[in-house]
């Protein structure tokens, strides 16, 4: 049994599901209360759970983050919510200096089992300060975990494995998909960290991305499909632990990889998947390993400036064609 | 030095009392002789490169440690920074499990892997000692919020330096600690100097303790030099916590004899304040007052600090015989998971 459901109410349902099985699940952040969210991801909680456990805090990123990891250290099971992660990077201390560290400082006797949450990336004209991309700055961080998904059936199901792993497990969502819907399944069910989704299967080309960019990945192999080539689309879904297993057989099969990435390119997730691609699947490539990231700028407001920013179908078709050695 | 009568009204005038017990008064006095001779032989064991890296003492400031520990609950918790020896060994973490972690051995407190900042203990409920400056502020306090969350009536001592006043992360937590009454005892060991810049040159408050008159927190400045000051303060706010009514905020005046850290000549400041501290030495006038008071012999005395003595012999000779981490050890404790897949190329 499944339905149709928005990206929205799948992580609210994975919030509910995990707090009526775990008492020590709390949610906190600004506006998850009284408000139901920024994005009303936590519409109902507070009726539901109470002020014990679902908590607005004040606009204090670096406290409220540091309360969620002692309260992690001693025994509880923090949620915490980001307005946007781009907010989070005041309270980047606590993740990598804290959260990422309690486990090897303590040398296994402390833990910290809690979940940072949030929307990350473009979300239409938000300019510089509200638009960037952190998943490779977090996954470059021993001790944390990095999810980075909008399919509404798989974010549920990962965020319910966040909550349970014993591990700090950051997860970027995004402003524009809350009402992203898709399909999914009635009843309990948990979806690994660390396994990428096969979105599309094909011959001819792999297109490995993640969050919004799957989307256009998708869009631009259905172009492609009209014109004859066979894109297999990879949706990491987990960026720390990274899939390798899954993007280096299928680069096997295709012989050809182009990486759809919103991050900055400078040691950004592309590069982690072209390294390890040229490592394990080398004697397999037709073509250099090419990538359609952000570009290498600060971005600005205007619509011209977004659309030149951002990866879309045409760059990545370009792409392709260009591993494919098909430009005229 | 003084007569036994100017003693008895220079102890009189600094609020201190005779009406603890001879075991109160031998618990204080053994524990601030141990944190005192470990550190120093911690001192020793650096100058022969047996200690590596980061090293901070806690001498001069053990009456903080010996009258917070007498004052609590062994179910209460304790974080605090990075000068920290002193404050894990209060807790009951033994000589041997932090000489050995000075020395980076497999046999200490974190298994070598913490080092002289990062010590932790689970069973002592001592949530370590962090190295970032106020950043176990909110940890602090996010402990606290745990213990109100499962119902308990324990309280979390969050310590810090009179450095980490500054940060924001103390107003942060200072104001969703009164928000949500939490059970956190703020204790900010002011001794007078930010590695190396005194408090006149970055507060515009010195009496810091006033900080938490801004959230309305009960603050107050308390004798660092003096355990009895030390417990009658933390006693009162941990009532004061545990009924239910909130944080407390204790400002406690203390000095480091040392510098900074053992790189740290300290010639900011000058020989006659340093004395002026060690005048009121908390090791010397509680050693004194129980001599006073008859409730030790001169042998008895004699006899505790060659206990202690030999405790702290026994171990750096434990470190010395103990083995480093296997390099295995650099995979483990990184996660929970135990078949995390670690780039490993």
């Amino acid at each position: 049994m499944s339905r149709e459901l928005t990206l929205r109410d799948a992580l609210r349902e994975a919030l509910i599901e995990e707090m009526q099985r775990d008492e020590r699940v709390f949610l906190m952040g600004e506006e998850v209360a009284e408000y139901d969210g920024a994005y009303k991801v936590s519409k109902g909680l507070l009726q539901e759970f109470g002020p014990k456990r679902v908590i607005d805090t004040p606009i204090a990123e670096l406290g409220f983050t540091g309360i969620g990891v002692g309260a992690a250290m001693n025994g509880l099971r923090p949620v915490v919510e980001f307005m946007t992660w781009n907010f989070a990077v005041l309270a980047l201390d606590q993740i990598v200096n804290n959260a990422a560290k309690t486990l090897s400082q303590s040398a296994g006797q402390f833990k910290c089992p809690i979940v940072f949450r949030g929307p990350s990336g473009s979300a239409g004209q938000l300019a510089q300060q509200h638009s960037q991309t952190f998943e490779s700055w977090l996954a470059n961080v021993p001790g944390l975990k990095v999810i980075s998904c909008i399919d509404p059936a798989d974010a549920k199901g990962l965020l319910k494995s966040a909550i349970r792993d014993d591990d700090p497990v950051c997860i970027m969502e995004s402003e524009l998909l809350y009402a992203h819907k898709g399909i999914v399944p009635e009843g309990e069910y948990l979806v690994p960290i660390g396994v990428a989704a096969i979105r599309r299967p094909g011959t001819d080309v792999t297109l490995v991305s993640y969050n919004k960019m799957i989307l256009t990945a998708l869009e631009a192999a259905e172009e492609l499909a009209k014109e004859g080539i066979s894109a297999e689309v990879i949706d990491l879904r987990t960026i720390r632990p990274l899939d390798v297993r899954t993007i280096v057989e299928s680069v096997k099969k295709t012989n050809r990889l182009v990486v759809i990435d919103e991050s900055w390119p400078f040691a950004s997730v592309s590069s982690e998947v072209a390294y390890v691609v040229q490592k394990q699947a080398f004697d397999y490539l037709d073509a250099p390993v090419t990538r359609v990231n952000a570009a290498d700028t600060s971005l600005p407001f205007a619509p011209t400036l977004v659309e030149e920013y951002l990866p879309n179908a045409a760059k990545i078709i370009r792409a392709v064609k260009e591993v494919m050695y098909l430009h005229k | 030095m003084n007569s036994v009568v100017e003693k008895k009204k220079m102890a009189k005038q600094q609020g201190k009392k005779a009406e603890y017990s001879k075991e109160q008064y031998l618990f204080w006095y053994e524990l601030m002789l141990r944190i005192r001779r470990f550190e120093e032989k911690a001192l020793q064991m650096y100058g022969q490169q047996k200690i590596r890296g980061f090293c901070h003492v806690y001498i001069g400031q053990e009456a903080i440690a010996a009258g917070m520990e007498s004052a609590i609950r062994k179910e209460d918790c304790i974080v605090t920074a990075y000068r920290q020896h002193g404050i894990a060994l209060g807790r009951g973490v033994t000589p041997r499990e932090a000489m050995a972690e000075l020395f980076g051995k497999f046999t200490g407190i974190v298994k070598g892997k913490g080092g002289s900042m990062h010590f932790f203990s689970a069973p002592n409920n001592y949530f370590g000692g962090n190295g970032i400056v106020g950043a176990q502020i909110p940890i602090g306090t996010g402990i606290a919020f745990a213990e109100k969350y499962k119902g308990t009536d324990n309280l979390c001592v969050t310590m810090f330096g009179d450095g980490a006043a500054r940060q924001g992360a103390l107003h942060e937590s200072f104001n969703m600690a009164m928000t949500w009454k939490l059970p956190v005892l703020f204790i900010v060991e002011n001794n007078g100097y930010a590695m190396g810049t005194s408090v006149e040159r970055t507060s515009n408050i010195t009496d810091l303790f006033k900080l938490g008159y801004a959230y309305d927190m009960p603050s107050e400045a308390v004798d660092g030099m003096s355990p009895e000051s030390v417990h009658e303060a933390i006693t009162k706010a941990a009532a004061h916590i545990r009924s239910g009514a909130g944080p407390y905020f204790l400002e406690i005046r203390t000095y480091r004899y040392k510098g900074h850290s053992v790189s740290d000549p300290a010639k900011y400041r000058t020989k006659e304040e340093v004395q002026s501290y060690q005048d009121r030495d908390p090791l010397k006038t509680t050693e004194e007052k129980i001599l006073e008071l008859g409730m030790a012999s001169a042998e008895e005395i004699q006899a505790i600090k060659e206990r202690i003595r030999m405790e702290v012999e026994d171990s750096v000779q434990f470190a010395e015989a103990s083995p480093y981490p296997p390099a295995s050890e650099l995979y483990t404790d990184n996660y929970t998971q135990e078949d995390y897949p670690f780039i490993r190329d």
